[in-house]
């Protein structure tokens, strides 16, 4: 079959993790067939364009083995001994949508570093090259091939079919798409693909929850940057720019997680997003809802961050001297305390407070586009 | 080519000739600044000049090894009196005198009234390391 043009590399990427644990079937190695499959995925990128396959994944094991093969001779010649294997795969026992997901608990091995996992997970279950991730994370390529052939070595002892667990999986995705993107990677978008991925793996409310998440807050995207890279935020945001697509699929996904009763952190996020999501504008958001959700994730995660989050969503609720009187229960420490304080300040008409409260925010700013926004709240508030 | 960096002071260069804080200007006045840097930083990227550029947050601290076997000490935050990094840009020139010409447009950012700022940037050039072709 002859099939020109561009491969599609998202679906390519897809057949990743089936490619790589049937090589682990079949008796490979993690690492170097991990290695092989990389390899084999450069080769279809090249070759596929003039000629599909018509089995594009079992053409991707064959290449990925005999290239295992050539690896692991390379690897025994050195030790002098014989390497007794075929150059056609074994058959090997098929592998099934539970070895994929055994790749995902593998790939976020709680021994791992978060960095790791994250790296790892590209690569390995997500088939991205090492240049595309060092370029998405900003550092050099070298670095970024050290990280994951450490990653590798430490997950090499450990085997596919243990039990993992689903949270360090959904808390590396989570890192992905919290990335968002620089270079030519949109990691935002891989967090997607890979949520769906596993989505479609489990039954697992938290993973669909996670998937809502990641599309209701992806939809906004357009609208949350200026061509100059300042932020917009939410309130000000041109809603006509919200991709009504990924917020109704978002949804979808939510409820029938919802109508299963089993509640978690991720699921209640997606709650709060799919309610703003919800609002024609932002005078209709409905803060009393938002409120009662946000108490619900400070149930579940007792976290400090989420109690400022409520805060701010209890001073619009409520008013704002009833947010500034749940922030003063609050340490002011936490990151984001003193921007929520501002915030909540030029509500209540106090601009002078809400100013100096801007310049203190924007000087504790991590991030250059907040710290540009945080100082144009101070100079606008000065002009009132 | 050579590297130089520019270097930006919070505090310790000496005074700006346009000497009002970022925190007193106009909304306008700030985002003519921040256009200002983008559009220079564009510009170098353009003309292949341009490495690398970053900002960093006024907070920090001292750290030292207190020897084997003990957690490092740290000292911090720093003091009033201390010269301040804001953030640096490195860019890859033909000459001295370019990399001199560049820090003096960098240094002409708007600042409060709409009128350039005229900071002081420290200007160093990188060791280079390896050998050199000098024919």
């Amino acid at each position: 079959m002859i099939a020109v043009g561009a491969v599609d590399e998202a679906q390519l990427r897809d057949l990743i993790p089936g490619v790589l644990v049937a090589l682990v079937h079949r008796g490979a190695d993690f690492a170097t067939a991990e290695d092989a499959v990389q390899e084999a995925l450069l080769k279809a990128v090249e070759l596929w364009p003039n000629r599909r396959p018509d089995d594009p994944k079992g053409w991707l094991i064959t290449t990925a083995w005999r290239r295992f093969i050539d690896l692991a001779r390379s690897d025994t010649a050195r030790r002098d001994r014989e390497l007794c294997v075929s150059d056609e795969p074994p058959p090997g026992p098929p592998e099934s949508v539970d070895d994929t997901l055994q790749l995902y608990f593998l790939c976020a091995h709680p021994r791992l570093t978060p960095v790791s996992a994250v790296a790892l997970t590209l690569r390995a279950v997500g088939g991205l090259t090492t240049r595309q991730i060092a370029q998405a994370y900003l550092v050099p390529e070298a670095t970024m091939a050290q990280r994951i052939s450490r990653a590798k070595r430490t997950v090499s002892v450990a085997r596919l079919d243990q039990p993992g667990d689903l949270r360090t999986v959904l808390k590396v995705l989570y890192l992905v798409f919290n990335e968002g993107y620089s270079g030519d990677v949109d990691l935002a978008e891989e967090a997607i693909r890979l949520a769906r991925q596993l989505t479609a793996t489990t039954h697992d409310e938290e993973v669909a929850g996670l998937l809502a998440l990641f599309l209701l807050h992806h939809a906004r995207r357009e609208a949350r940057t200026r061509a100059d890279g300042s932020l917009v935020p939410l309130a000000d945001q041109d809603r006509s720019l919200w991709r009504r697509e990924l917020i109704a699929e978002g949804v979808d996904v939510l409820q029938a997680a919802l109508a299963r009763d089993r509640l978690g952190e991720y699921q209640v996020q997606a709650a709060i997003a799919a309610l703003h999501a919800d609002a024609q504008t932002a005078d209709e958001t409905d803060w009393v809802q938002i409120v009662e959700w946000y108490d619900e994730l400070v149930r579940l995660t007792d976290s400090p961050v989420v109690r400022l989050n409520r805060a701010v969503a209890v001073g619009e609720a409520d008013g704002p001297q009833a947010g500034l009187a749940a922030l003063a229960e609050l340490d002011p420490s936490l990151p984001r305390y003193i921007a929520s304080a501002a915030y909540l300040h030029e509500r209540a008409g106090d601009f002078g407070t809400a100013a100096e409260l801007y310049v203190r925010a924007a000087a504790q700013a991590q991030n250059l586009a907040e710290r540009n926004h945080l100082t144009l709240r101070a100079a606008t508030l000065r002009q009132q | 080519m050579t590297k130089y960096l520019f270097l930006k002071h919070y505090r310790g260069a000496p005074p700006s000739v346009n000497d009002v804080p970022m925190d007193q200007w106009t909304p306008d006045e700030v985002q003519a600044h921040i256009q200002y840097m983008n559009d220079f930083a564009k510009r170098l990227q353009e003309s292949g000049e341009f490495v690398d550029s970053q900002a960093l947050t006024p907070e920090g601290a001292w750290v030292r090894s207190d020897g084997a076997g003990k957690p490092p000490v740290t000292d911090g935050p720093f003091a009033e009196t201390k010269d301040l990094i804001a953030g640096w840009m490195i860019v890859d020139v033909d000459s001295y005198d370019r990399a001199v010409e560049l820090a003096g447009e960098l240094s002409a950012a708007p600042g409060a009234g709409g009128k350039p700022i005229h900071e002081w940037l420290e200007v160093r050039s990188f060791l280079t390391t390896g050998p050199k072709f000098t024919e």
